[in-house]
C-alpha cells in the first residue's frame, strides 16, 4: 500500500507511480466550487484519474464528493479551474462519459428495455438497433427476462442494475457512479461490489466511483482519493495493493484490505465532530 | 447455527381459511363500491319516504321520472344542447390551460406574468361573475362557453404548472447526462412525468366545467338540462327535476372515468393490467 499525503494547501497533482502508470483520462485542475450564498464546497481540487481503473472519491458526508463527480460529468459548472476528459475541456455532458445515479433515475413510465436504451434513443439510434444493444446489456447485468417489466416491478437492486446497464449501453469510456449502492440492501450491495470488480476487469473502462463507505471503497477501488471536510481538498491518495484473485470473498479477509480500511478510518476520524 | 422451521399452522385450519375467504370477498373493491352506492341510494330512498320535504322525491320516483323524460326524447335533446357549450368550453380550457401551464412551468417569467390571474380566479367565487358575462356577451352560446372556461381553466392551468415544476430533478439530470436536448427533455421526460398530475387537473377541470355549464343554464337562460331542471321545478314535477340532476351527475362521473381510462391507455403503460 502506498499512501501519498498531500499538504493541506496542495493544488499539485499527485505524483504518478513510476513508469507503468496508465495515462490520465480525466484531469481535474484546480477546480473550485462555491455555491450561491457563499458556501464553498470545493477548494482547489487537482486530480488525475488513470484510464481503465476504478478510482473512488471518499470523504466525510457533505464533503462535496458528489459535487466533484457532477462537475466532471458536466452536470454542474465549476466556479473555477477546469476538467479535461481525454484532453478536451468539459463544457457539459459528453458522449465519452456516462452516469449512474444514486436514486437510479429510472423513468417509471418506461420499460426496462426503453430505460436501458434511452441514451441511444436520445442519440437518434434506430429502434431495432438500440433495442438489440440494450438487450445485450440487460442480459449482462443479469436481468434477462425483465426487459418488458417496469421499474416499480423491480427491487432496488434490480433497478440499479438497470441504471448500470443504461450507462454501459452508450459505451462511454468513463463511467461515473454516484453512491450507486447506497440505496440497496446490504446483501445486494456485496453482490454488486463483487460484480463491479469483474466489470472493471473485463470492460477496460475507467470508473469514477463515489461512496461514503470505507469498506466499499477499499473493496472495489484501484485508487482512493480521500477528500477533507468542506471546503474540500484532496487529503490523501491511497492505492490499496490488494491481490484480487478468483475468489472475491477472500478480499474481505485479506490483510492489505483490512489495513487499508483501518488506515483510512484513522485519517477520516479527525473530520468527525 | 440453529435453524427452526415454523410450519404455517394457521393456513391449515379450514374454518380460518373460510373466514378469510369471506373477508376477501367482503373487502373486494367491486363489492365495496356497490355497498357504497347502495348505502347512498338507500338513504335517498329512505329520506324521500319520510318524507324529508314535499319537494324531495324518492329514488324510485326519480327513476320513473328519468324513464319519462328519456322516453319522450326531451332528455336526449337537452343533453345535446348542454353538451355544446360544455365541450367547446372544455376543449378551449384543456388546450389553452395545458398550453399555458406547460409554458409557465418551463419559463419563469411567463409564470410571474400569467399565474397570478389564475391563482386569483381559482380563489374567487366565479359564479358571481356570470351576470357580468351576460352583460358583456349576451345570453347566447358565448356567455355559456365562457362560464365553462372560467370554471374549468384555473385548476387545469395550475395543476399543469405544478406538474411540470415537479419533474424529479434526478430525471432531468439523467436526461442531460445522456445528452438530451432541451426539446428531448421536454418530450421524453418532463411531459410524461407531468402527465398524471396534468390529468388529475383535467379531471378536476372537467368536474368544474359541468358545474359551470349547469350554472350557466340556470343563471343565464334555461336551455338543455338546466331547462328541464328549472321547468320541472316551476311546475313542481320534482321526480323529473331530480332525474335531470341525477342524469347530469352520472354523465359527469362517466366522463371523468373515461378521461382516466384514456390517460392510462395513452400515457401510463406501467399501470396497464
Amino acid at each position: 500500500m502506498s499512501v501519498s499525503h498531500i499538504a493541506p494547501a496542495g493544488t499539485a497533482a499527485p505524483p504518478p507511480a513510476a513508469g507503468t502508470a496508465p495515462r490520465a483520462i480525466v484531469e481535474v485542475r484546480n477546480v473550485t466550487k462555491t455555491y450561491a450564498g457563499g458556501v464553498e464546497a470545493l477548494s482547489g481540487i487537482s486530480l488525475e484519474f488513470p484510464e481503465g481503473r476504478l478510482t473512488t472519491l471518499l470523504g466525510p458526508s457533505g464533503c462535496g464528493k458528489t459535487t466533484l463527480l457532477k462537475i466532471i460529468a458536466g452536470l454542474i459548472p465549476a466556479s473555477g479551474g477546469q476538467v479535461l476528459v481525454d484532453g478536451r475541456e468539459v463544457k457539459g455532458p459528453g458522449q465519452e462519459r456516462s452516469f449512474v445515479f444514486q436514486d437510479f433515475a429510472l423513468m417509471p413510465w418506461a420499460s426496462v428495455l426503453r430505460n436501458v436504451a434511452f441514451g441511444l434513443e436520445l442519440r437518434g439510434v434506430a429502434r431495432s438497433e438500440r433495442e438489440a444493444v440494450a438487450e445485450r446489456h440487460i442480459a449482462r447485468v443479469g436481468l434477462k427476462g425483465f426487459e418488458h417489466k417496469y421499474p416499480h416491478e423491480l427491487s432496488g437492486g434490480m433497478r440499479q442494475r438497470v441504471g448500470l446497464a443504461r450507462a454501459l449501453a452508450v459505451d462511454s469510456k468513463v463511467v461515473m457512479m454516484d453512491e450507486p449502492f447506497s440505496a440497496v440492501d446490504e446483501q445486494t450491495r456485496r453482490k454488486f461490489q463483487e460484480e463491479l470488480l469483474e466489470l472493471v476487469a473485463k470492460e477496460g473502462k475507467t470508473f469514477l466511483f463515489v461512496t461514503h463507505s470505507i469498506e466499499e471503497a477499499v473493496y472495489v477501488s484501484d485508487r482512493i482519493v480521500l477528500l477533507s471536510r468542506r471546503p474540500s481538498r484532496v487529503s490523501a491518495i491511497i492505492e490499496p495493493k490488494i491481490v484480487r484473485g478468483d475468489d472475491p470473498e477472500k478480499i474481505r479477509r485479506d490483510s492489505a484490505y483490512l489495513d487499508a480500511v483501518e488506515d483510512i478510518w484513522q485519517q477520516l476520524k479527525r473530520y468527525l465532530d | 447455527m440453529q435453524t427452526t422451521d415454523v410450519a404455517p399452522t394457521v393456513a391449515a385450519l379450514p374454518s380460518v381459511r373460510e373466514a378469510s375467504r369471506l373477508r376477501d370477498i367482503l373487502i373486494h373493491p367491486l363489492v365495496l363500491r356497490i355497498v357504497s352506492f347502495a348505502a347512498v341510494l338507500g338513504l335517498w330512498e329512505y329520506a324521500g319516504r319520510i318524507p324529508l320535504s314535499a319537494a324531495f322525491p324518492t329514488f324510485l320516483e326519480t327513476l320513473v321520472g328519468l324513464r319519462d323524460i328519456a322516453a319522450d326524447g326531451s332528455l336526449g335533446k337537452a343533453f345535446l344542447i348542454t353538451l355544446k357549450p360544455l365541450l367547446i368550453g372544455l376543449s378551449v380550457s384543456v388546450v389553452l390551460g395545458v398550453g399555458l401551464g406547460v409554458l409557465m412551468g418551463l419559463h419563469r417569467p411567463s409564470e410571474w406574468l400569467i399565474a397570478p390571474i389564475f391563482i386569483i380566479a381559482q380563489a374567487a367565487p366565479l359564479a358571481a361573475l356570470i351576470p357580468v358575462l351576460t352583460f358583456a356577451y349576451g345570453i347566447g352560446l358565448t356567455a355559456k362557453v365562457l362560464t365553462v372556461c372560467i370554471m374549468a381553466m384555473p385548476v387545469i392551468v395550475l395543476n399543469t404548472l405544478g406538474a411540470v415544476r415537479n419533474t424529479p430533478q434526478s430525471l432531468l439530470e439523467m436526461a442531460r447526462s445522456f445528452l438530451a436536448s432541451r426539446s428531448q427533455s421536454i418530450r421524453h421526460v418532463i411531459l410524461p412525468s407531468a402527465s398524471p398530475m396534468i390529468f388529475s387537473g383535467l379531471r378536476l377541470g372537467s368536474a368544474a366545467a359541468f358545474i359551470g355549464v349547469i350554472l350557466a343554464e340556470l343563471l343565464i337562460t334555461p336551455t338543455g338540462i338546466g331547462d328541464i331542471i328549472s321547468y320541472n321545478q316551476s311546475v313542481a314535477d320534482y321526480p323529473k327535476m331530480y332525474a335531470a340532476i341525477l342524469s347530469i351527475i352520472v354523465f359527469a362521473v362517466l366522463f371523468i372515468e373515461l378521461l382516466e381510462r384514456i390517460e392510462v391507455s395513452l400515457f401510463r403503460p406501467e399501470k396497464r393490467p
